[in-house]
């Protein structure tokens, strides 16, 4: 990572202003999403605009021919080009044939996109923004942190400071009265422009309409008052029938804004006619930049499905850290990272695209259900393609690929580790753990791994088998939590075996684009899982789980190595996680606990990759109740903890405050216990709270639920 | 569909009446201009443009409300601080009312001055977008706008602000009896 890039995330995490501002809009975003989309099957609509936004994208050619005849039909000029060069020069072109002196714009990415304002500034022609937000970052020489909300990152004293020089008079804080100011101030610029300049939100093949929408009124300004009309328009906004807009109007302010529909929405079609009697010169610009070599790329193609909504941003633990202006000058966030990777260039992407922490946030509330974490886990694997792994990281993943090498390491650890041992937690771990900062304290590596513990478990005769997935953390710092699934699991009839040569699940290559590295642990993983015939492969931990069950075979079909398909398939049919079955367990009757156990409070933490890839958030909360416990829901429980993995260790300074927050809502639930499904959270938890003193026991829900076996 | 849609209008900020005839709702607009200071002077005057609750209404009557014109141009809807139209349908799901367009002057009333009244017939009312955009064609307009609730803001910090480019009311008059303008 850059030191420059390195310095903007310090400078931004320690701006309270920010940090302040877009945690408070992010938690509040949460709770009006979810009510504008009261009564509304999210998963159906979503299903409908990533259907129609698909077919849009794989027919890129057809419907931009079609719009083009359409809109020419009713009178529209329209031009289409590739390359942004070009768009300015037929914009300035028109400006200067038609004497235009003063432009006014409604927001439009794709304009930033193409940094049009200074080009045509240099010709001489004004430039005025008009939606409030840009205007504000306007005045103020920035370029925007949201792609809704281009100035959330300034404070109402910022604002003020700029608008009295603006206007030469000195102004107060209050926000009403400063809206006005830009009401006056603006107004006389509407009025006296020769051209207006807008986006388009989406563009209609069928009609060769398109549709804008804005909450101030300044769109119906800019389309209605100067005599020429230039729009915009990336061709990822057609659609092809004039009915798929409802979808998109019914999705896209809900995710924006939580809004049922904005202010405004104009869907202009063709010429109009001017308050001079004269007809608008109107102007379409459909505009390609990568955008057809994308919709070609058999990964990326569904990134053409985003409505630029912006939710990925708002939900996005990190970018409420950092804001936007750390991801770029244009587009910010999750799909701001894969966007800036084609709009402009990979390398471009190198340093944001590290900042993706996969929690899986976005995916979830994705209208356009596009696959934001795992494109840009491709554009990692594409990075690393082209760049080749860095040196230490290459170093580490040889030992880890080397099952017998990484282990001896580990076991090594346990010993180095010991002098810097207090109580359970180490301050300093020894390799590719001990580049760490404040805030957590890490583990002791254990003293006897559970493969090893393993061998002194006494287990009853039972009729059925199961293979145990320890995974790294499990291993060799929380062997307990293995011991609690074997018992658990034996209290059921099940006999669980220790495949030996179990290795690191892949995840940490992997999540750091190494996919030739994950493919060899998968390959190990899947000869050592499969080699006893059994009915499950259980695992404890989330993430591991998920390489099991879904990231072998995303591997190899990355990689295109199709050989080893077959068996990634017939494990990841085997595999569970330990709480649905355990829960299965219980609801059939085979798994029986201790009666009328009055335990007390207990908080969930939902694991990342348990919630949103296993889709498993309710039964460890029923497993728990049932053992005796009390639910007491902690604020934002499915909220990431920061851990990621190595990304803990790549980024202290976001996974530190990330924590930090989570701890916050873990104490103030009043419970003197915090369950969760996954070590690697145990680890970034447990470390978190035994800094911080708190008297609040972490537990993994397999330990909880293996001290109320029924006797 | 008339109760959900006011009390989605309403929700935004919207002012929602409903009168049985034009002329209790005409009595009620003239009422209202008067309350909020209608004069023939600049920032004050009232714009209102031709529609169907016009038609059959002799505009002698309506001469003494000084500051009602129904001339319509760029310049006086700049300077106007009402502006009266009449929108064709409005969407129960969402609070919205929609109208055709194409023609500038809607589009100068409604957008320029502080206060928009906006005259409905209560038979236009639909349940939602869908059934809109099978009776509302590009084909048959070139500009067609949607309205739900006043000009809004929240780009500084986020503070929900009315007013900002266009009207900072609006104010939605149905009228029952406006008949099959549709």
């Amino acid at each position: 990572m850059g030191t420059e890039f390195k310095e903007s995330i310090h400078k931004a995490v320690n701006d309270a202003n920010l940090t302040g501002a877009l945690g408070k809009f992010s938690e509040a975003y949460k709770v009006n999403r979810a009510k504008a989309y009261e009564g509304i099957d999210f998963e159906e609509l979503r299903g409908r605009i990533a259907e129609l936004k698909s077919y849009a994208a794989s027919h890129l050619d057809l419907l931009s021919d079609l719009f083009e005849q359409n809109a020419t039909a009713r009178g529209a000029k329209v031009f289409r080009t590739s390359d942004p060069v070009k768009v300015r020069e037929y914009i300035l072109t028109v400006a200067q044939e038609n004497g235009v002196k003063t432009v006014v714009k409604s927001k439009s990415m794709a304009t930033e996109e193409i940094h049009l304002n200074p080009y045509l500034e240099k010709a001489g022609i004004s430039v005025g923004e008009t939606d409030l937000g840009e205007w504000i970052i306007q005045l103020a020489g920035q370029t925007p942190s949201h792609m809704v909300m281009p100035a959330i990152h300034m404070t109402k004293e910022e604002v003020s400071d700029l608008f009295s020089k603006e206007v030469n008079e000195r102004l107060t804080s209050d926000i009403p009265r400063l809206v006005k100011v830009a009401r006056d101030r603006l107004r006389p610029m509407f009025l006296k422009a020769d051209m207006g300049i807008s986006g388009g939100n989406i563009a209609c093949a069928e009609t060769g309409s398109i549709v804008l929408m804005t909450n101030e009124g300044n769109a119906r300004l800019v389309t209605s008052l100067p005599r020429i009309h230039v729009a915009l328009v990336g061709i990822e906004k057609l659609v092809e029938k004039y009915a798929d807009i409802a979808p998109i109007l019914k999705a896209l302010p809900r995710s924006a804004t939580a809004q049922l529909l904005t202010s405004y929405v104009s869907i202009i079609t063709g010429p109009t006619p001017n308050d001079d009697g004269s007809m608008k010169d109107l102007h379409i610009i459909l505009m390609d930049n990568r955008r057809s070599e994308m919709a070609a790329d058999p990964k990326f193609k569904q990134a053409l499905q985003c409505i630029r909504c912006a939710s990925c941003l708002n939900v996005c633990p990190v970018y409420r850290l950092v804001g936007g202006h750390v991801f770029g000058k244009v587009y910010t966030g999750g799909i701001g990272t894969i966007l800036t990777a084609w709009f402009d260039e990979l390398k471009k992407s190198e340093d944001i695209q590290g900042l993706c922490i996969q929690c899986g946030a976005c995916k979830d509330v994705c209208p356009g259900r596009i696959d934001i974490p795992e494109l840009i886990m491709e554009i990692r694997r594409r990075l690393v393609q082209e760049q080749g792994v860095p040196m230490l990281q290459r170093a580490i993943y040889s030992v880890v690929n080397n099952r017998k090498l990484f282990h001896g390491m580990l076991r090594a650890a346990s010993i180095a580790g010991k002098p810097f041992t207090s109580g359970k937690f180490v301050r300093h771990l020894p390799m590719f753990l001990a580049d760490l900062t404040d805030g957590r304290s890490l583990p002791a590596i254990a003293a006897e791994p559970f493969r090893d513990r393993f061998k002194g478990i006494k287990q009853p005769e039972c009729t059925e088998k199961a293979a145990f997935y320890a995974g790294c953390l499990i291993d060799f710092a929380y062997p307990e939590q293995g011991e609690a699934v074997v018992s658990v699991l034996n209290k059921a009839g099940i006999r669980v075996i220790f495949p030996e040569e179990q290795t690191c699940c892949g995840a940490p290559a992997r999540y750091n684009g190494a996919y030739e590295t994950a493919a060899g642990n998968a390959i190990n993983n899947i000869r050592a899982l499969l080699a006893e015939d059994v009915r499950y492969v259980v695992s404890a931990c989330p993430t591991c789980t998920v390489a099991l069950e879904h990231e072998f075979i995303n591997t190899f079909e990355s990689l295109g190595q199709t050989e080893w398909i077959p068996k990634a398939r017939e494990l990841a049919a085997k595999t569970v996680d330990f709480s649905t079955l355990a829960k299965r367990l219980v609801d059939e009757g085979r798994l029986t606990l201790k009666e009328g156990q009055q335990l007390g409070r207990v908080t969930y933490h939902d694991s990342c990759h348990l919630k949103r890839t296993l889709k498993v958030s309710e039964q460890p909360r029923e497993l728990l109740r049932k053992a005796g416990y009390e639910l007491a829901e902690m604020f934002e429980c499915d909220m990431c903890c920061g851990m990621g993995g190595s990304y803990s260790l790549k980024l202290p300074e976001i996974s530190g405050p990330i924590l930090q927050r989570k701890l916050k809502n873990i104490k103030e639930t009043g419970a003197p216990v915090v369950a969760m499904d996954c070590p690697g959270c145990v680890m970034q938890i447990r470390g978190g709270l035994d800094q911080d003193g708190a008297a609040v026991q972490v537990r993994h829900t397999a330990e909880l639920l293996a001290e109320q076996l029924k006797e | 569909m008339y109760e959900q849609f006011k009390t989605r209008a309403e929700g935004v900020s919207a002012e929602v009446y409903r009168f049985g005839t034009k002329a209790g709702a005409l009595d009620f607009i003239v009422g209202f201009l008067e309350r909020e200071g209608i004069a023939d002077e600049p920032q004050a005057h009232a714009l209102w443009t031709e529609c169907p609750f016009l038609d059959g209404i002799d505009r002698q009557t309506l001469a003494g409300v000084a500051g009602l014109k129904f001339e319509i141009t760029r310049d006086l809807a700049a300077d106007a601080r009402f502006g009266i139209s009449q929108m064709q349908w409005a969407l129960a799901d969402t609070g919205t009312l929609v109208q055709d367009s194409t023609a500038i002057d809607q589009r100068l009333v409604s957008s320029l001055p502080a206060i928009h009244i906006a005259l409905v017939p209560t038979s236009g009312i639909l349940p939602d977008m869908p059934a809109l955009l099978t009776r509302l064609h590009p084909a048959q307009s070139g500009y067609i706008a949607m309205i739900t609730g006043p000009s809004r803001t929240a780009d500084i910090e986020r503070v929900l602000t009315i007013g900002v480019h266009g009207p900072e009311r609006l104010v939605i008059v149905f009228v029952d009896d406006l008949g099959g303008a549709n």
